[in-house]
C-alpha cells in the first residue's frame, strides 16, 4: 500500500514538472521542473522495483547513476542560462514571453 | 583486444588524453587516433563481414544482469560512416579551428567535445540495454549542446537551450518509457524485451520512447530547435551535428520497433511516423527554398533528408507476413542514413571554407566563389547530387529502393514524396549552386590550404562511390538484420 | 501508522514541488526545490533505499540546490529579471502534466510483477557486499564509466561558455568573505571533517552504504566551502593538476577495463579473487574525479568580470 503511495506521489510530481516546464518561461524554473520530473520518475521507479519479495538492488543502482546524471545536464543548462542573460540581460528564451 | 572494443573506448582514452596534453600537441593526437580508430572500424566491419554479428557481455556479465554490446552490420556501417566523418572533420578543423584564428577557448574545447561525441556515437550504435542507451543518449546530447554553443554569441547560446530543453524533455519521455519496461519485464536487454510475455504497458512504454526519440531525432514537428542550434555552431561542429547526432537517436528507434517490440507495430502507429516524416521532407524543403544563408540552407535540409528515413516504418513492415519489399526499404532507408551523413558532413565542411575565405555565408556574398575555390565548389556540387537523390550517388541508390519498396507495397503516397522531395532538393540546392558558379570573380577572398579544400571534396566523393559500389554495403547491412524487418513488422 | 507516515511525507512532497512550480520569486522556488530535494530523501529512506537516499540529499537537493542559487545570485546582479510565474492556469500545459500523471498512475496498477535479476548469487563474485555498489562497479559499469564522462563532458561544456577574454582567469566569481568572519573560521575547521566523512562513505560504500558518488559530493562541498571562504584560490582552466584531477577517475577505470581485456578477461570483466581491491582503486579515483568536477560545475566557467564587480 505505501508503495503505491509512493508510486503514485511519482506520476503526479511528474504531471506536476511537466506543467511547470511548458507554462513557466524562466529558464531556471524550467531546470527545476526537469528535476522534479526525473525524480518523479525515479521514485515510480524505486516503488516498483521494491514490489518483489526481495528489493532489487537494479533500479536503485539507477536512479543513482540518473541523479548524477540529471545533475550534470542540469549544471550545463544554468551555464547556458547565466550566459546568455550575460549576453542578452534575459533569462527567458529570445521569442518566447521575456520574463520581465 | 578486439576491435568492437577499440571502437568503444579509442574515443574515450583520446579525449582524455587530449585534456592532459599541451596545446601543441592536440592535434597531431586526435588525427592520429582518429586514423586509428577508422582502422578499427574498418577491422570491425570486417569481423562482421566475415563472422556474423560480434557481441560482447560487458565484464561477463550477461543480460538481464549486465550490459549486452552488438555489433550487426548497421551498427558497423554506422561505425564507419561516423568515423570517415570525424576523421575528416577533424582533418578541416585543424585549419579552421586553430586558437589563433579562433582564440584560445574555442582551438581548446573543440577537441575534447568532438571525442566525447564520437564516443557516445559508438556506445549508442553498439549497446543493446535501454538505460546504457540513455546515459550514452545523454553524453551525446550534452556534448553536442556544448558544440552548438562552442561560438559564444547569444544566437548561439539561445539556439544551444533551445536544443538542451528538446534534448532534456526527450531523454525524460525516453527514460519514463525504460521505468515502464524494466518495471514489467525485469530486464532493459534489447535481445530479452524481443521474447518478453507481453503487458498492458508496453504499448505506453514504447510511445514514450519514441517520442522522446522523436524530439531528438527533429523529425517534424519537433524540428524547430535543429536549423538554429546546427547553423550557429561552427562549421566542423554543425558537420558533427548535422551528419551523425540524428542517427544515433533513429538507430535506437529502429531497435526499439524491429528488435526489441515488433509485435506492437500498429498499422496506425507505422503510418503516423511515416506521415510526420514524408511532411518533414515537404516542409523541412520548402523552408531551406526561402532561406537566405548557405549553413541555415543545409540545415532544414536535413530536416527533410531525416524525413525519408521514417518511411522505413511501414514499408518495411506491414500486415506481418513476409514480403519481399522489406528487404528493400530496410536497405533504402539505412542507405539514405549513410549517404546523407557523408554528403551533410561535405557540405557543411565546404560551408566552413566559404566563411573562412569571405567571412560569410550569404548567398549573395557566395557569387563566382567557384572561380577562386573549384575544388570545394565541386565538392558542393557532388554533395548535392546526392542528397538530391541522383544517379550514381549513395542518395539515389538509398531513394530507388524506398521508391521500388513503396511500388511494390502500393504505398504509392511515399513514392509521391521521395519524387517531390528530390525536385523540393533540386530547387533548394540549385540557388547556392547558381551563385556559387556565377560569371563573377570574387576578388578579395582569402587563400585556403589545397589540403582543407579536399577534405569535403574526399568525403563528397564516398557519397557518391556509395551508390556506385552499393553491393558491399547492401550485402553488410543485410548481416544480423532483425527477424521483423525480413518478414515485414 | 507507516502508512500514515508515508501518506504524510508524500502529501509534504507533493506540496513543497507544488510550491516550487508556483511559488512566487524564482529565490523562493530554489528554497522550496531544495526542501524538496530533502523531503524526498527521507521518502528514499523509507523506500529502504539508503544509497538512494544519500544521493538524492548531497546530489538532487544539495549540490543541484547551490547550483541554482549561485546561478540566481550572478542574474540578479545582472538585473536578469526574477519574475513571478505567469499568472492563471495555463490550459494545454495543465493538460500536458495531468494527461502524463494519469498514464503513468494507470500504468503502475496495469504493470506485471516480474521475475529480477538474479543479484543474490552474483554477488559473491562481486567483490563488494552491498548490492547497489556491486550493479555500479561491477555488473553494470559500463554504465557507470560512461555516467563518470557524462560528468566530465558538462564541465567541458560549462568551461567554454566563458567569454575568450576571460578564458585565462581563475575559474568562476570571486567571492568575498570577511576576514575573521564565520564563513572563513568555517572554512578553515569544516575541510578536515568533511574530507574524513567523505572518505569513510567511499570506503563503507563498498559493503554497507555510500559511495563514490555521495563521498564525492561531500568532498565537493567542502572544496566549495574553503573556496567560498578564500581558503583556497580558483584554479585556472590551464592548471595542470587540475586537469589531472578532472581525468583521473574515468582514466583508472576505462585502465582497469582495458586492461582485464588485454589480459584475456574481456572489456571491464574483474576476476573475483582481484575484484575488491581493483573496485577499491576505482572508486578512490573516482571520487577524486567526481568531488573535483562536481566544485568546478558548480562555481562555473572563468569569469573576470564577476571578479572585478
Amino acid at each position: 500500500m505505501s508503495l503505491t503511495v509512493f508510486a503514485l506521489t511519482g506520476a503526479a510530481l511528474v504531471g506536476l514538472g511537466v506543467y511547470g516546464l511548458l507554462a513557466l518561461p524562466h529558464l531556471l524554473r524550467r531546470i527545476m521542473c526537469f528535476n522534479l520530473i526525473g525524480s518523479g520518475l525515479f521514485l515510480f521507479f524505486g516503488a516498483a522495483g521494491a514490489r518483489g519479495a526481495a528489493v532489487d538492488a537494479i533500479p536503485q543502482a539507477l536512479i543513482i547513476t540518473g541523479i548524477v546524471v540529471a545533475l550534470s545536464a542540469s549544471a550545463l543548462a544554468v551555464g547556458l542560462v547565466v550566459a546568455l542573460a550575460r549576453r542578452t540581460g534575459h533569462a527567458a528564451l529570445p521569442d518566447e514571453d521575456r520574463a520581465p | 583486444m578486439s576491435a568492437l572494443v577499440v571502437v568503444l573506448t579509442l574515443p574515450l582514452v583520446t579525449a582524455l588524453t587530449v585534456l592532459l596534453l599541451p596545446a601543441r600537441a592536440r592535434v597531431p593526437v586526435v588525427l592520429a587516433s582518429s586514423a586509428l580508430i577508422v582502422l578499427a572500424a574498418g577491422a570491425l566491419a570486417l569481423a562482421v563481414w566475415h563472422g556474423g554479428p560480434v557481441t560482447l557481455a560487458v565484464g561477463g556479465w550477461a543480460p538481464p544482469l549486465g550490459i549486452a554490446l552488438r555489433a550487426d552490420g548497421l551498427a558497423a556501417a554506422l561505425i564507419m560512416m561516423s568515423a570517415l566523418v570525424m576523421g575528416a572533420v577533424a582533418l578541416a578543423a585543424q585549419f579552421e579551428l586553430t586558437p589563433d584564428r579562433v582564440g584560445a577557448r574555442m582551438g581548446f574545447g573543440f577537441w575534447p567535445l568532438m571525442l566525447l561525441l564520437w564516443a557516445a556515437l559508438n556506445a549508442v550504435y553498439l549497446s543493446r540495454d535501454l538505460f546504457n542507451l540513455y546515459v550514452g543518449v545523454e553524453l551525446l546530447s550534452l556534448a553536442a549542446v556544448a558544440l552548438v554553443a562552442l561560438s559564444g554569441s547569444a544566437q548561439a547560446l539561445a539556439a544551444a537551450l533551445r536544443y538542451m530543453i528538446f534534448a532534456l524533455a526527450g531523454s525524460l519521455l525516453y527514460l519514463a518509457g525504460v521505468v515502464l519496461a524494466y518495471g514489467a519485464h525485469g530486464t532493459l536487454d534489447i535481445g530479452l524485451l524481443a521474447v518478453r510475455v507481453p503487458a498492458h504497458t508496453d504499448a505506453l512504454a514504447l510511445g514514450l520512447m519514441t517520442a522522446g526519440l522523436l524530439a531528438k531525432t527533429a523529425l517534424f514537428p519537433f524540428h524547430v530547435w535543429l536549423p538554429p542550434a546546427h547553423a550557429g555552431a561552427p562549421a566542423p561542429a554543425s558537420a558533427l551535428l548535422s551528419a551523425l547526432v540524428p542517427k544515433a537517436s533513429f538507430l535506437i528507434l529502429i531497435r526499439l520497433w524491429f528488435e526489441a517490440m515488433p509485435d506492437l507495430a500498429s498499422g496506425a502507429a507505422l503510418l503516423v511516423l511515416a506521415a510526420l516524416g514524408a511532411i518533414a521532407v515537404i516542409w523541412g524543403g520548402v523552408l531551406a527554398l526561402v532561406q537566405k544563408r548557405l549553413k541555415l540552407i543545409v540545415a532544414y535540409s536535413t530536416v527533410a533528408q531525416l524525413g525519408y528515413l521514417f518511411f522505413i516504418f511501414p514499408l518495411a513492415g506491414g500486415d506481418g507476413s513476409a514480403q519481399p519489399w522489406a528487404a528493400g526499404a530496410w536497405t533504402g532507408a539505412m542507405f539514405q542514413a549513410l549517404s546523407h551523413g557523408l554528403a551533410k558532413a561535405a557540405m557543411f565542411l565546404t560551408a566552413g571554407i566559404y566563411i573562412a575565405a569571405i567571412g560569410s555565408d550569404r548567398l549573395g556574398d557566395l557569387r563566382g566563389l567557384a572561380r577562386t575555390l573549384p575544388m570545394t565548389g565541386f565538392a558542393f556540387a557532388l554533395a548535392a547530387i546526392t542528397l538530391m537523390g541522383l544517379p550514381p550517388s549513395g542518395g539515389f541508390t538509398a531513394k530507388y529502393l524506398l521508391m521500388t519498396s513503396a511500388f511494390a507495397a502500393g504505398q504509392w503516397p511515399w513514392a509521391l514524396v521521395l519524387a517531390g522531395g528530390g525536385v523540393l532538393a533540386a530547387a533548394y540546392l540549385y540557388r547556392p549552386i547558381a551563385a556559387l558558379f556565377a560569371q563573377r570573380a570574387q576578388t578579395a577572398a582569402r587563400p585556403i590550404p589545397r589540403a582543407w579544400q579536399a577534405v569535403p571534396l574526399v568525403l563528397a566523393a564516398l557519397s557518391i562511390l556509395l551508390g556506385l559500389l552499393s553491393a558491399i554495403p547492401f550485402d553488410l547491412l543485410q548481416i544480423g538484420r532483425p527477424a521483423p524487418a525480413q518478414e515485414g513488422l | 501508522m507507516s502508512l500514515a507516515l508515508d501518506l504524510a511525507l508524500c502529501a509534504l512532497i507533493l506540496g513543497v514541488a507544488l510550491a516550487t512550480v508556483a511559488g512566487g520569486g524564482v529565490f523562493r522556488a530554489v528554497i522550496f526545490f531544495i526542501t524538496y530535494g530533502l523531503f524526498l530523501a527521507i521518502g528514499w529512506a523509507r523506500l529502504g533505499a539508503f544509497d538512494v537516499a544519500l544521493a538524492e540529499a548531497a546530489i538532487g537537493a544539495g549540490l543541484t540546490g547551490v547550483l541554482l542559487l549561485a546561478a540566481h545570485a550572478r542574474l540578479r546582479r545582472m538585473q536578469a529579471g526574477d519574475a513571478p510565474p505567469p499568472a492563471g492556469l495555463n490550459l494545454p500545459a495543465a493538460l500536458a502534466g495531468a494527461g502524463m500523471a494519469l498514464a503513468l498512475g494507470w500504468a503502475w496498477f496495469a504493470l506485471p510483477v516480474p521475475a529480477t535479476p538474479d543479484i543474490a548469487s552474483a554477488l559473491p563474485r562481486s567483490g563488494v557486499g552491498n548490492p547497489v555498489t556491486a550493479v555500479l562497479l561491477n555488473f553494470r559499469a559500463w554504465d557507470t564509466l560512461l555516467e563518470s564522462i557524462v560528468l566530465l563532458a558538462a564541465l567541458l561544456g560549462v568551461w567554454i561558455l566563458a567569454r575568450d577574454g576571460d578564458w585565462n582567469a581563475p575559474l568562476g566569481p570571486r567571492y568575498h568573505a570577511l576576514s575573521g568572519g564565520v564563513l572563513v573560521n568555517f572554512g578553515r575547521f569544516l575541510p578536515p571533517i568533511g574530507l574524513c566523512f567523505g572518505v569513510y562513505l567511499v570506503w563503507a560504500g563498498a559493503d554497507y552504504i555510500g559511495g563514490a558518488f555521495q563521498g564525492g559530493t561531500v568532498l565537493a562541498a567542502v572544496g566549495l566551502v574553503a573556496l567560498m571562504a578564500n581558503v583556497v584560490r580558483p584554479p585556472r582552466v590551464s592548471y595542470a593538476l587540475l586537469r589531472a584531477a578532472v581525468v583521473i577517475g574515468p582514466a583508472v577505470f576505462l585502465l582497469a577495463g582495458l586492461l582485464a581485456a588485454g589480459f584475456g578477461a574481456g572489456f571491464l570483466t574483474l576476476p573475483p579473487a582481484l575484484a575488491k581491491s581493483v573496485i577499491l582503486v576505482i572508486e578512490a579515483a573516482l571520487t577524486i574525479s567526481i568531488a573535483v568536477t562536481l566544485a568546478l560545475l558548480v562555481i562555473g566557467p572563468p569569469d573576470d568580470a564577476g571578479r572585478s564587480s
